[in-house]
């Protein structure tokens, strides 16, 4: 009973946190609005025995990812944020659709049996320990691993590249 | 050294690529040399690996280098045999002795790499047929000789005689080739295989002597050997090929593409003796070869043209020795005239070069002391091709008539036509001879004749000695060219049991009609003042008799009609049509499609999210069929 | 009254619609991308939720996969709308249509 609770208190905050960002005219409500959606994903993780997750997910995506992202829109600045309000509704009422049959056939997927495997629910003895997850991790995934290292230095050199400009090109838009 | 014949071919190959891709940076003449070094390395890996069929101690082998097209017995692999030792050492020493020549030949020349580069290509398309152990490989070497004689022919293709030489060699070859072919797809029928053994061995237990099958595949094989060996009515490419620079005349005559002919017709002897109404065609087409080429050269004042007819009619000579049965006396033939008609070219070519390109032979004379060296080896090969004791000519040429006369009846006709053939040729050649290096002088002014330099003269002894001594090799005391090359042609009855008197007989008819031929000759030309020639035989003569121009009207006029309506008609409505109209859609398709691509990324992201949704819809509807 | 897989799923799916929903409606290049992260961290939720349900850890190894390469993405694309902004003063993503056919 106490965990219905916790689920629906903090299923109320990611969905607050979800409106938030999707209708925010300031740039760093919606980073905000985002945030807080992190954080009861990662209680959500907590709830389901996936400790390892949980904890990287408040590192990374709350600790690291919306920082980045926060400072980008400084860097931006928040004044120049559009609105998305004066966009034509006929296009807003299709985005409305699309999102809700969306929503619909995800939950109409979701009640499917063939989809979730069987109906009963939870295996009490899988706990996400740090212990576990690295045995899967470094057992039988070693290769997606090392890969995923690669990948991500791929990334930190693209950004740079990307990032670096000489400074005769410097335009000085900001 | 067989374990390196397969760099008989990559050799000369590597030089051709070499030379077309950094000839330019090689520069001359070192891209000569570097050409000719290749070829004379080639000579000395074929000599050397022919070593063991001198000495009689190994036997033919095939080399098996890889798998071409194991379907239809087609492996790339050499069938190392004398016969293809032989032509090896022909085509890589001559071939290395034109090249030799070429580098001060070419001298000057804008595309100087790249002749040799096709000269490269022209000797490994040579040895890529000689050395071919099955017929398909042998085709692939044919038609590269083709190639290479076009690109060589047109060499100066600026020139629009030249251009259209080349054109006509390689359309006259096309014909021969077609004989070729539809005689390979014969073969194939009938032995399904084109391996030269597996044939070879069980054509004679599969049919008996004239059947109807082996006569058509030898007669289709005679139409492309009459293409490349120029041989009635196929020979008229011969005289205009003469349009290339000297050393290519010289290569294709002497060495290479003509030879490939009578050395195809030799390779599949065991078809010939099976096939007596073909081994009787391919003589009687080759005597009258010899005939007219021999009538035609006495006429012609271009000293190229002479020397091209008279390659026919000495093409005509051994395809009579291929008819009568003497393959050997054939092939003899060839070698010995490799010798003395690259001799010749290249000696014309000298004293071409020395009367700064004249090649009419009204305006030279008296060269005799201006080039000596040109001349004396001139005269070895005027005396061989005439026949005269003991040049090289006179074995060879003896050797085919003699085949001709032992079978006695009807061939007795071929014999004496033939030793008719050979008073012309002494007449003929000894004009020629005349003309050039006797007589008076009548060059054109300001022109000052000189020795050439050591490059091409160098060629033109080693040659002479060759032509001088060749033909010691098989006299009729000692056959040792024949018991070479008996390896090759086992299974083969060869013409032979005549008596050493009788032979002897011959052999002083020959010289006697032959100096007969050279007395007229000096009595007419070897005089201050030319003979007047302008009277009715002359004038035919020197159009050879018109044959070009019948060609003309009664095949390529209608070719080219039917080739024009084509153009005209077929081409811009059928084929455009249906070229346009394909094109004329994907245009319109993508002047539709292009609407798709806003270039807005909301766009392509609802698009998305669209295909998402209906895939999870339709995998509801499914309900989990999965 | 216990929770489901199903409670799981749904916020999950709501999540994703909106995220969804987002990047349809947004201009701001930054904001469409959060919506980005926002549909990944809802797939994320899936993957474990159904692993716990399923009783295989593979599914938050998965969850674990996909948020190395959000942050690989987040890196980039920050990087590339920085650079897009250097050179039109904008983050609007509208007057990005350089690609149109």
């Amino acid at each position: 009973m106490a965990e219905a609770i916790v689920f629906i208190i903090f299923a109320l905050v990611a969905i607050a946190g979800g409106l938030t960002m999707l209708t925010a005219r300031n740039p760093v409500y919606a980073a905000v609005g985002l945030l807080s959606t992190m954080f009861a994903i990662a209680i959500m993780y907590v709830l389901l025995d996936a400790h390892l997750v949980a904890a990287v997910q408040v590192i990374i995506y709350a600790g690291a990812v919306m920082t980045l992202f926060l400072f980008v829109i400084m860097l931006i600045g928040v004044d120049r944020a559009q609105a998305y309000g004066d966009r034509p509704l006929i296009q807003k009422a299709m985005t409305g659709v699309v999102a809700v049959g969306f929503f619909a056939t995800l939950v109409l997927a979701g009640r499917e049996v063939w989809v979730t495997g069987s109906d009963a629910f939870g295996t009490p003895d899988l706990n996400g320990t740090i212990e576990n997850v690295a045995k899967e991790l470094f057992g039988n995934w070693t290769i997606v691993f090392l890969a995923s290292v690669m990948l991500l230095t791929i990334a930190a050199v693209g950004t740079i590249a990307l990032a670096h400009f000489p400074s005769g090109e410097e335009d000085g838009a900001s | 050294m067989t374990d390196f014949l397969w760099l008989l071919v990559a050799l000369p190959l590597a030089g051709a690529a070499l030379n077309l891709i950094l000839g330019k940076r090689i520069g001359e003449p070192r891209s000569g040399w570097f050409g000719f070094g290749l070829i004379a390395i080639s000579f000395v890996i074929g000599f050397g690996a022919s070593l063991g069929f001198f000495a009689g101690t190994s036997n033919p082998q095939t080399i098996y280098l890889f798998s071409w097209i194991p379907a239809v017995g087609a492996d790339a692999a050499i069938l190392w045999d004398p016969l293809s030792a032989l032509l090896t050492m022909i085509v890589t020493g001559v071939g290395a002795l034109i090249h030799l020549y070429s580098i001060g030949y070419m001298h000057g020349d804008d595309r100087y790499p790249r002749f040799f580069a096709f000269l490269n290509l022209f000797i490994a398309s040579m040895m890529i047929l000689v050395l071919a152990s099955n017929f398909a490989v042998m085709f692939v070497g044919w038609e590269l000789v083709g190639l290479s004689s076009y690109l060589l022919i047109s060499f100066w293709f600026t020139k629009p005689e030249a251009a259209a030489a080349g054109k006509k060699a390689f359309v006259v070859n096309r014909i021969g080739d077609w004989g070729f072919l539809v005689a390979l797809m014969l073969i194939f029928m009938t032995f399904g295989t084109f391996d030269f053994r597996t044939i070879f061995e069980n054509a004679p237990a599969m049919f008996g002597v004239g059947a109807g099958t082996i006569t058509a595949i030898t007669l289709l094989l005679f139409v492309g050997a009459a293409g490349k060996s120029a041989q009635i009515p196929l020979y008229v490419w011969l005289p205009d090929a003469m349009e290339g620079p000297t050393p290519v005349s010289a290569l294709i005559h002497a060495a290479t593409m003509v030879t490939a002919g009578v050395f195809m017709m030799a390779r599949s002897a065991v078809l010939f003796e099976l096939a007596p109404v073909s081994a009787g065609v391919v003589a009687v087409v080759g005597t009258l070869t010899a005939l007219l080429a021999a009538v035609i050269a006495v006429a012609q004042t271009d000293i190229k043209r002479v020397l091209a007819y008279s390659t026919i009619s000495q093409l005509g000579y051994m395809v009579l020795g291929i008819g009568v049965g003497a393959y050997a006396a054939g092939v003899f033939h060839l070698t010995t005239h490799a010798m003395f008609k690259a001799l010749l070219f290249l000696g014309a070519g000298s004293v071409i070069h020395a009367l700064a390109n004249q090649q009419d032979m009204r305006k030279m004379g008296a060269l005799r002391k201006a080039m000596p060296i040109t001349f004396i080896t001139m005269a070895a090969a005027w005396l061989a091709i005439s026949g005269m004791f003991p040049f090289s000519g006179f074995w060879s040429k003896d050797e085919v008539l003699a085949a001709a006369f032992a079978r006695g009846g009807a061939w007795l006709i071929l014999y004496v036509i033939g030793l008719g053939v050979a008073l012309i040729t002494a007449f003929y050649m000894t004009r020629l001879f005349a003309m050039t290096f006797l007589g008076s002088s009548r060059w054109d002014e300001g022109v000052t004749p000189h020795e050439s330099p050591r490059t091409m003269t160098v060629p033109l002894v080693v040659l002479g000695l060759g032509t001088v001594f060749l033909g010691l090799f098989n006299t009729p005391a000692r056959h040792a060219f024949e018991h070479f090359l008996e390896p090759a042609f086992s299974g083969v009855e060869q013409v032979e049991g005549l008596s050493i008197g009788l032979i002897s007989t011959l052999a002083v008819v020959a010289v006697i009609v032959a100096i007969v031929g050279i007395i007229i000759g000096l009595r007419r030309y070897n005089t201050e003042v030319l003979p007047d020639e302008t009277g009715a035989f002359w004038r035919r003569a020197l159009a050879a008799f018109g044959v070009d121009d019948l060609y003309g009207r009664f095949l390529v006029a209608p070719g080219k009609a039917v080739a024009d309506w084509w153009a005209s008609v077929v081409d811009p409505k059928v084929v455009d049509g249906a070229v346009h109209g394909i094109a004329k859609g994907a245009i319109g398709g993508g002047e539709r499609a292009r609407a798709v691509q806003s270039g807005q990324v909301r766009w392509y992201a609802a698009v998305v999210a669209i295909g998402a949704v209906a895939l999870v819809v339709f995998l509801l509807v499914l309900g989990g069929g999965f | 009254m216990t929770v489901t897989v199903t409670w799981y799923l749904v916020l999950a799916a709501a999540l994703f619609s909106m995220g969804a929903a987002g990047v349809l409606i947004r201009r701001n290049a930054l904001i469409m991308f959060m919506s980005i992260e926002l549909m990944l961290n809802s797939v994320n939720l899936t993957f474990v939720a159904v692993s716990k349900h399923l009783g295989l850890i593979e599914g938050q190894v998965a969850a674990l996969f996909v948020m190395v390469i959000a942050a690989a993405e987040v890196t980039v694309g920050l990087a590339i709308i920085v650079a897009i902004f250097r050179f039109r003063s904008s983050a609007n993503v509208d007057e990005l249509s350089e690609l149109r056919g």
